[in-house]
């Protein structure tokens, strides 16, 4: 026996133990330090106040109320859009150059940086169909980037529904939209769901799309309507980490607390929905 | 049911999926309308070949290397910190690990995926550079290296997730043909399994660097704006995502020259993401066919 070969053997599981510990102490860390520096700022205050020349009176209310505009018109948009495709792809498509090509074209949209959608969203929305720097262009923008993750997610849940189950109403007399509407979309909905709240969670925390959308927001006010310029969360975020003034470098922070609450509520709700399915087919 | 209705229920769901269609073709004309009105005024020579991009004052020069230079050196740094992060914990994850070890580990990997990249951009700038600053004090606020670092913890879980789906793939009977002979557990990792997964693995980094090029938000927030070609990563640089947030902000004036450059700076980011992408994607087709 070669000498040594035990001494490498246990050599490459510490190396290979290092890298992974390392990663999982990089997302430790970067949690911890977001925390330590924005807890003590976080507060009812933070959360209820506008934006502000001064970081004790600054808060994220018009970020946070102008997120929820945005996720709430993407989900209205993007949910019935995504699985009416998925349902298309899945159900109904047939094997064709067509439908290959609608599946590369879905494959490389998701592969697209976000930034570049901003710059679809700029030209298309707030500038072809004058819809201005609005939250109707921010949700549209949002829906068009979100589009690709939902469709793929919906299409995994129709698919894992049982070929049987379909056959069975076709043959009791079922036209093909029948069995999509009463039995497809029924079984593969908590999938369906599971997949549409993780993209809208992805579209919560998108920061360089609505940049580009919404531009320098010092957006003093709460939106009320879709066409009324709005900031969201990440935004005023990179707002407030650009500061040179340290201060805002706690309501950063502070900023990410709520920004990472919303998103951990988010996907347990999905979670939830997953845990319940699975204990339903059982 | 009246056959009418089933015909304008599948059409219309047709046109659903179309839209996926219809949005990629937006992209491009989008950014090809802008670029074109761009290349009207500015050179396209100039454009690729010139060392200077100074958009915003005067004598305002047009040249993308700078930015092309700055993104690929914070890749270059991401991924010299993803690789050897992300393939040691495959190995562990796939090689080493029992499953419950598993079960723990591959769900923090997938929490680190969905955080937002500001929060990842306000780590690089109010953790990493200041560190950075203790180590080489000529480290200035915004530098490439703390961006870079910062991308590649990003990206790691991408680079691990994907080289340990290559790695379960090899046949387990190649493990065992190989300790049959008498090889010891790293032998077998690094001189079966990793060869064996090799294709699965290049596609993994691919893929997790085209994701590092197209990043937005740490590099604007950590990297700087000032384009230069530097080799010194202490420095501030920027990168083509970079400039894009720059100006969208607002430094230049609605549809003037300077905020029509976003356009040709966003085809040229669209080309380059689109053809490594497609290498990463040629490179795992080739992968999952072997086995």
């Amino acid at each position: 026996m070669i000498p040594g070969r035990k001494v490498k053997e246990h050599a490459l599981f510490i190396i290979c133990s290092i890298a992974t510990l390392l990663s999982i102490a990089g997302l430790i860390i970067l949690l911890l330090d977001a925390f330590a520096d924005g807890l003590p700022w976080l507060d009812f205050q933070f959360l209820n106040s506008l934006p502000s020349h001064y970081p004790d009176k600054a808060g994220i209310k018009a970020a946070l109320i102008g997120s929820v505009w945005i996720v709430g018109l993407t989900a209205l948009f993007s949910f019935p859009i995504g699985v009416a495709a998925a349902l298309y792809l899945e159900e109904y498509a047939p094997r064709n150059w067509f439908t290959s090509f609608i599946n590369v074209n879905i494959a490389n949209l998701a592969g697209v940086p976000s930034i570049v959608y901003g710059l679809l969203g700029i030209g298309l929305f707030v500038e072809s169909l004058t819809l201005g720097r609005s939250i109707l262009a921010g949700a549209l923008t949002m829906t068009l980037l979100i589009l690709p993750i939902i469709i793929v997610a919906s299409r995994e849940a129709i698919r894992s529904v049982p070929k049987a189950y379909r056959e069975g109403a076709y043959a009791l007399g079922a036209t093909r939209w029948q069995v999509t509407r009463e039995i497809v979309l029924p079984s593969a909905l908590p999938g369906i769901l599971t997949g549409t709240i993780l993209a809208l969670s992805r579209a919560i925390g998108e920061a360089a799309p609505m940049i580009t959308i919404a531009a320098l927001a010092y957006i003093n006010f709460v939106p009320t309507s879709p066409f009324d310029r709005f900031t969201v969360m990440p935004i005023q975020i990179y707002n407030w980490v650009s500061n040179p003034i340290r201060e805002f470098h706690h309501l950063a922070a502070a900023g990410i607390i709520v920004l990472l609450g919303v998103l951990l509520s988010m996907n347990s709700i999905a979670i939830y929905i997953r845990y319940r399915y699975q204990k339903r087919v059982r | 049911m009246p056959r009418a209705q089933e015909w304008i229920i599948e059409k219309l769901l047709f046109l659903c999926a179309l839209i996926s269609v219809f949005t990629m073709f937006a992209i491009l004309a989008m950014l090809l309308f802008g670029a074109i009105s761009f290349f009207q005024e500015v050179s396209i020579i100039e454009f690729f070949t010139g060392t200077k991009w100074t958009p915003l004052f005067k004598p305002q020069h047009f040249g993308i290397l700078p930015l092309l230079w700055g993104t690929l050196l914070v890749t270059i740094i991401a991924l010299g910190v993803a690789v050897p992060l992300g393939l040691g914990s495959a190995i562990l994850l796939s090689e080493y690990a029992p499953e419950q070890v598993r079960k723990i580990i591959k769900p923090v990997l997938e929490i680190m995926v969905g955080i937002p990249t500001v929060v990842y951009g306000y780590f690089a700038l109010t953790f990493v550079t200041p560190i950075l600053q203790v180590v080489f004090p000529e480290t200035s606020v915004f530098n490439a290296l703390s961006a870079g670092i910062v991308m590649g913890i990003m990206i790691t879980p991408m680079v691990s997730s994907l080289s340990e789906d290559a790695m379960l793939a090899v046949p387990q009977s190649l493990r065992e043909a190989a300790y049959g002979l008498g090889a010891r557990k790293h032998e077998v990792a690094l001189r079966v399994v990793l060869p064996s997964a090799f294709s699965g693995v290049v596609a993994s980094i691919i893929l997790a660097m085209s994701r590092a090029i197209g990043e937005t938000m740490i590099v604007s927030i950590a990297a700087g704006s000032t384009p230069k070609l530097t080799l010194n990563p202490l420095e501030g640089i920027q990168t083509m995502t970079a400039y894009i947030t720059q100006i969208s902000l607002g430094e230049a004036p609605f549809g003037s020259l300077e905020y029509r450059t976003i356009f040709s700076v966003g085809l040229t980011l669209f080309l380059i993401v689109f053809a490594v992408n497609l290498i990463g994607h040629w490179m795992a087709r080739r992968y999952w066919r072997q086995y």
